[in-house]
């Protein structure tokens, strides 16, 4: 337990402390919001696909989450090039609790970046149709933060430098955000698209938290949480696993 | 200085090889290491000094033999051998974007230093290593020096039966080295706490070592106590038997990908 708590503490501490790099983190969802949700605006009206805005943020917050827990897992590969993981690596403690810890630090942060996304597209223009509904959107936000912060860890458990962390971020995480429905409605797709988007774990974390805040869902929340769900257990399994063959 | 050495075991290494590819970093290794004992690992760069200690201390899978440590195999019981020591990396293993006080707090949550003791222990070491003024500072805005202090402090924190020690007083002055050694004979007196060190410094294995082992090309190609280093090759001094053993060659350390980024690292200021 203390094991999980001091990762997960150094985790936070170093969150907060760069106080920098969260406000510049913050500009890109902002910029997304004003641009495409005031940008597509009138298309997706058009369309007959009501208010984009309303539509988008689901997608943004998502977003903000997917990135930050991806870093908060992959800068594990700093602690490897700098030195630190090896402390962590002799400790006499299991290896699960480790990847637990790290995850969930990453995952506290990712969360706390998600929701301050949302205070954000507030002050631009969304609207929640139900506070009751609030909780739900936070659990599906702190899914997927722990889905993607484990994948992240996994990831830095097998890349050495941070080229290989470039080749992730545009052949992985790049295309796991375009492909999610976080921009686009999932009806109406070409075939090949929409398989694709069903792939995607994104996609369910989208959807989830889209019909928590008053939109409409296409899966259903209850399908879309077990969904996460699953997939994030994998991911913390194959996490581990990856973890423990690392060699120093 | 009376010896505290016991009569078993607490170290034994067997066949002990390691590969890179082809290349074999370590090649076929065999000693023991007495409990208590002071024991000293000498030997040219890459001659597999730091390879040897990686796999001793479960960082690395040997590529094949067999490595016993504090009565438990590396391979199948690793969180038994893990308690059973400290240790110092030769390279930089600090959290520099904490303090110096959150980075021995992380290691004796992690070693399992009972919460009771663990202010007291974490105050008497860096009062120790003359870090105590600096605890709330973030570890890189440190000397090397210091940086080096604080990871002595830290493989000590636990107080383990087993000290690895690789060239732990690199880029130490000679009063710091001084200080430090006292303390380690201290506690190897006091606790019968066994040391295995590197180092390139003669004077020092001299000194404080009851054995020395000289590791060429990953193999063993002397070990004993130094005077009997200095009777087999006939030489005067330690130093002198280093070089008879060894060759005067100097050599060309072959750098790895991850060194590189280690380095690159360093002089990006991360480090
Ligand atoms: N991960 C690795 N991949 C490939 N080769 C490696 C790796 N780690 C070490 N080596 C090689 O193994 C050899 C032994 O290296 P090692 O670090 O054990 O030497 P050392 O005795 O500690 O040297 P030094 O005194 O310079 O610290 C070197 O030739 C080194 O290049
Ligand atoms: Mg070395």
């Amino acid at each position: 337990m203390s094991t999980i708590y001091i990762l997960w503490l150094r985790q936070v501490k170093k969150y907060f402390r760069a106080k920098s790099r969260i406000i510049g983190s913050l500009g890109q969802p902002l910029l997304f919001l004003l641009v495409f949700g005031f940008g597509f605006g009138a298309i997706f009206q058009q369309a007959g696909q009501g208010n984009y805005l309303q539509f988008l943020t689901s997608g943004i917050i998502m977003m903000s989450v997917l990135f930050t827990a991806i870093f908060s897992g992959i800068d594990l590969i700093w602690d490897k090039q700098f030195g630190f993981l090896k402390e962590t690596m002799v400790a006499p403690v299991p290896r699960w609790q480790i990847m637990l810890g790290k995850t969930v630090g990453g995952a506290t942060v990712a969360s706390i970046q998600g929701v301050i996304v949302f205070v954000l597209a507030l002050f631009v223009g969304f609207k929640i149709s139900d506070p009751l509904m609030l909780p739900v959107a936070l659990l599906f936000i702190i899914l997927i933060a722990l889905l993607f912060t484990s994948l992240g860890v996994a990831i830095a458990s097998i890349i050495e430098d941070m080229q290989g962390f470039q080749l992730i971020m545009n052949f992985m995480v790049m295309p796991i955000f375009f492909l999610s429905g976080a921009l686009f409605p999932l009806q109406g797709l070409p075939t090949a698209l929409e398989v694709v988007t069903r792939i995607d774990p994104l996609t369910y974390g989208v959807d989830g938290i889209r019909s928590a805040l008053g939109g409409v869902g296409s899966f259903g929340m209850g399908m879309d949480m077990m969904v996460i769900v699953i997939v994030a257990v994998i991911f913390l399994g194959v996490g581990t696993y990856l973890f423990e063959k690392i060699q120093a | 200085m009376v010896s505290n050495v016991k009569d078993t075991n607490i170290i034994s290494i067997s066949g002990l090889t390691k590969r890179f590819k082809n290349f074999a970093a370590v090649d076929n290794i065999s000693f023991d290491v007495k409990k208590g004992e002071i024991f000293a690992f000498l030997g040219p760069n890459g001659a597999g000094k730091s390879t040897t200690i990686k796999m001793l201390t479960t960082l690395l899978e040997p590529t094949s033999g067999s490595v016993t440590i504090n009565g438990h195999d590396p391979k199948n019981n690793k969180d038994a051998v893990r308690k059973s020591f400290g240790i110092v990396f030769q390279d930089p293993s600090l959290d520099i974007d904490m303090t110096a006080l959150e980075n021995l707090q992380y290691h004796a949550v992690l070693f399992k230093v009972p919460a009771d003791i663990r202010k007291k222990r974490i105050e008497e070491l860096l009062r120790f290593v003359e870090l105590w003024d600096r605890k709330n500072d973030m570890v890189k805005t440190f000397s090397g020096g210091m940086k080096r202090r604080l990871e002595m402090a830290r493989g000590l924190l636990h107080h383990p039966k087993i000290i690895f020690l690789d060239e732990p007083t690199l880029g130490l002055d000679p009063q710091t080295r001084n200080h430090i050694w006292n303390y380690l004979l201290e506690i190897n007196q006091k606790e019968g706490m066994t040391i295995f060190f590197s180092t390139h410094y003669m004077e020092e294995a001299e000194k404080v070592a009851q054995r020395i082992a000289i590791i060429d090309h990953g193999r063993i190609v002397a070990i004993g106590s130094t005077a009997e280093l200095e009777e087999k090759t006939k030489t005067a001094t330690l130093e002198e038997a280093y070089i008879a053993l060894t060759g005067s060659v100097i050599r060309e350390e072959q750098v790895n990908g991850s060194d590189r980024m280690r380095l690159m690292g360093r002089m990006m200021g991360r480090n």
